[in-house]
């Protein structure tokens, strides 16, 4: 603990209070690409944290999932028996169930910057010797964490919609969920940044989320839509995330020809099927703008 | 010893809005230095520039040697910051929020936990570091703030109104770490405030209305340029009591709050003097110093309570240009 270089007064080590105890003197140390590393890491580590203590937001995250998963997939079962070629609706909507869970709880992890502005954290990130970008990289890293934690829990469900469990399938499902989380988490950061209360920003969860999952294709196969809905479908960012994930799904099944041609279409650009690799790049593409943008909109915030 | 703080002719306007209209000074090393002004009078926004939270609209300013604009990083690393607001994590317990911040200031691992009790015994709070902040009362959250604020040893601690909305024996605390702070670290200490009361522990006091500084100096100098103590006193007859004020001592007099009330250099000797030659009996007699309010109202004409119910108009005009300045 020298003093520091620039000629400013510091406490001497060891000068003691009255009482004799010396007292502890700390030095901060200059801005550098490492305190860049830690500030990311010190707001990852508190989305973890806040995660662990909010058991309560764990299952509640759950229930929409699961609703749409095992009732709507049940329920609807018998209308759709026919023309889903012997795959039942439930094996049919979980990858779509495994995008939307994570999608909610990414959500809900970006609605904290808007709690933490109410409440007054956020300056207290905001004045810290570091970058805000480090800030918003930490919170979309943080999203993207327990978002996907949340969706293992749904990957342990497999076996309960007839999806063998293999490594391949699991590293490729949990993958994909931390990318479209952390793409979701920009968003919402990204959003938070211009909202200031969190009714705002709840309602706009709703104007967007829910539109955005049941146009995305999670709970239909995206061939032979009528035109608006298939226009809508190809600009709805997360078709391209459910798309991959129902064809790494399927590609565990043993399914017939006409089951996997009918189910899994692929997504369409003007006849051209979109590749896997292209669909993910895209939801890897539009996190990234997302993520520009947010830090950009907290860079020039006062 | 250069100055821990140096502002020159700092501005801010949000809108067609002065905040601030050009304030310079200088706080010395190791100094307790207090901002006065009713609400509104744009001492927060002086704070939130030096802070590097606020972009100035003009003027320069260093903290600890720092450009406030040129070096933020600089500036950051060696404040301490206390908020009006609380700007704590209530899930986490006192001791998580302190290592968060360490964390976040890149204090040395080995250092994080001494520390932490040094400032943590100091506020008392020691023994419930392991508590969510949730369940801690509002005068254990600001002092929770305030050893925060030291975690990372700053040279200059901000302390933006650190006692409003306390009762009164957790301000007197308040007061006793911010004693104890200058005697065992150098710290400098720039707080704001609109109790009179306190505004007396500091070293030096500017007062500040309508964003500018009005007066700047030592509480007792200050007091001393009112001049006049104050003297109460209670007669058989006031009206009487008023004229012979007038016409012996040349002095005028006027009833307040039920009793004769009027401003001479030398109190204490002319309370004899008075006894013996005003010619009406006099049931009672108070002398009082002059108060900082006395002092603020020579400086601008009004009480500071005054100045703040007349000014919460203006508040409310500056924060909507806050909420819509920064985004046109």
């Amino acid at each position: 603990m020298s003093a520091p270089a620039e000629g400013v007064v510091a406490t001497a080590p060891g000068t003691a209070p009255p009482d004799g105890t010396p007292v502890v003197t700390v030095r901060v140390p200059a801005r550098s690409f490492r305190s860049e590393l830690r500030a990311i890491k010190v707001v990852w580590r508190r989305e973890l944290i806040r995660f662990r203590a909010d058991r309560m937001r764990i299952v509640t995250s759950l229930v929409q999932p699961l609703l749409f998963l095992f009732v709507l997939g049940s329920g609807l079962q018998q209308l759709s028996a026919a023309s889903t070629h012997g795959v039942d609706l439930k094996t049919f909507i979980y990858p779509g169930v495994l995008c939307i869970s994570v999608m909610f709880t990414a959500m809900f992890s970006a609605a904290s910057i808007v709690w933490d502005r109410e409440f007054g954290f956020l300056r207290e990130m905001m004045v810290a010797p570091v970058r805000r970008s480090s800030i918003v990289i930490g919170k979309c890293c943080g999203g993207a964490t327990v978002a996907s934690l949340q969706g293992v829990i749904l990957l342990a469900l497999a076996w309960a919609v007839d999806v063998p469990y293999s490594v391949s399938l699991v590293l490729g499902v949990f993958g994909l969920q931390l990318l479209l989380a952390f793409s979701i988490t920009a968003f919402g950061v990204m959003a938070a940044a211009r909202v200031k209360q969190m009714q705002s920003f709840m309602g706009l969860m709703q104007l967007v989320v829910m539109p955005m999952f049941f146009i995305s294709g999670a709970l239909f196969p995206v061939t032979d839509l009528p035109g608006w809905l298939a226009f809508l479908n190809r600009i709805d960012p997360l078709t391209y995330a459910v798309s991959p994930m129902r064809s790494l799904v399927f590609g565990h099944l043993d399914l017939s020809k006409q089951a996997e041609a009918a189910l899994n279409p692929g997504i369409t650009w003007f006849g051209w099927t979109v590749p896997m690799a292209l669909e993910i790049f895209t939801v890897f593409a539009l996190g990234m703008v997302m993520l520009g943008i947010a830090i950009w909109e907290f860079n020039s915030g006062e | 010893m250069p100055p821990a703080i140096s502002v020159k002719d700092l501005r801010k306007s949000f809108g067609d809005f002065e905040a601030v209209r050009g304030v310079s000074f200088e706080v010395e090393s190791g100094e307790v230095f207090g901002f006065l002004g009713p609400n509104g009078a744009g001492k927060t926004t002086t704070i939130n520039m030096l802070c590097t939270l606020s972009k100035l609209s003009g003027g320069a300013a260093t903290v600890a040697g720092h450009d406030v604009v040129r070096a933020r990083d600089d500036v950051r690393r060696h404040i301490g910051l206390v908020f009006q607001d609380p700007t704590l994590d209530g899930y986490l317990t006192a001791e998580q929020n302190l290592r968060l911040h360490a964390e976040l200031y890149g204090v040395e691992k080995g250092l994080v936990a001494p520390r932490m009790r040094q400032v943590l015994e100091m506020v008392g709070l020691w023994e419930r570091r392991g508590a969510q902040v949730l369940t801690f009362s509002g005068g254990m959250r600001r002092r929770l703030e305030i050893a925060r604020g030291l975690m990372h040893s700053p040279r200059v601690l901000f302390l933006d109104e650190p006692t409003i909305g306390l009762d009164p024996q957790t301000r007197n605390s308040i007061w006793g770490y911010i004693r104890q702070l200058q005697e065992s670290e150098e710290i400098t200490i720039f707080m704001t405030t609109h109790y009179m009361d306190e505004a007396e522990f500091c070293g030096r006091i500017a007062i500040m209305d309508h964003g500018e500084i009005v007066a700047l100096d030592t509480p007792e100098a200050l007091k001393e340029e009112v001049g006049a103590d104050r003297i109460r006193i209670e007669t058989d007859d006031d009206g009487a009591a008023i004229e012979a004020l007038g016409v012996r001592f040349g002095l005028e007099a006027g009833i307040s709050e039920g009793a004769v009330t009027f401003a001479v250099p030398d109190g204490e000797e002319f309370v004899p003097r008075l006894f013996a030659e005003l010619g009406v009996p006099i049931r009672s007699v108070s002398l009082s110093r002059p108060t900082l309010d006395d002092v603020f109202m020579s400086h601008t004409g009004t009480t500071i309570r005054d100045a703040e119910e007349s000014g919460n108009k203006t508040d409310k005009r500056v924060a909507m240009q806050m909420m819509t300045g920064g985004r046109r």
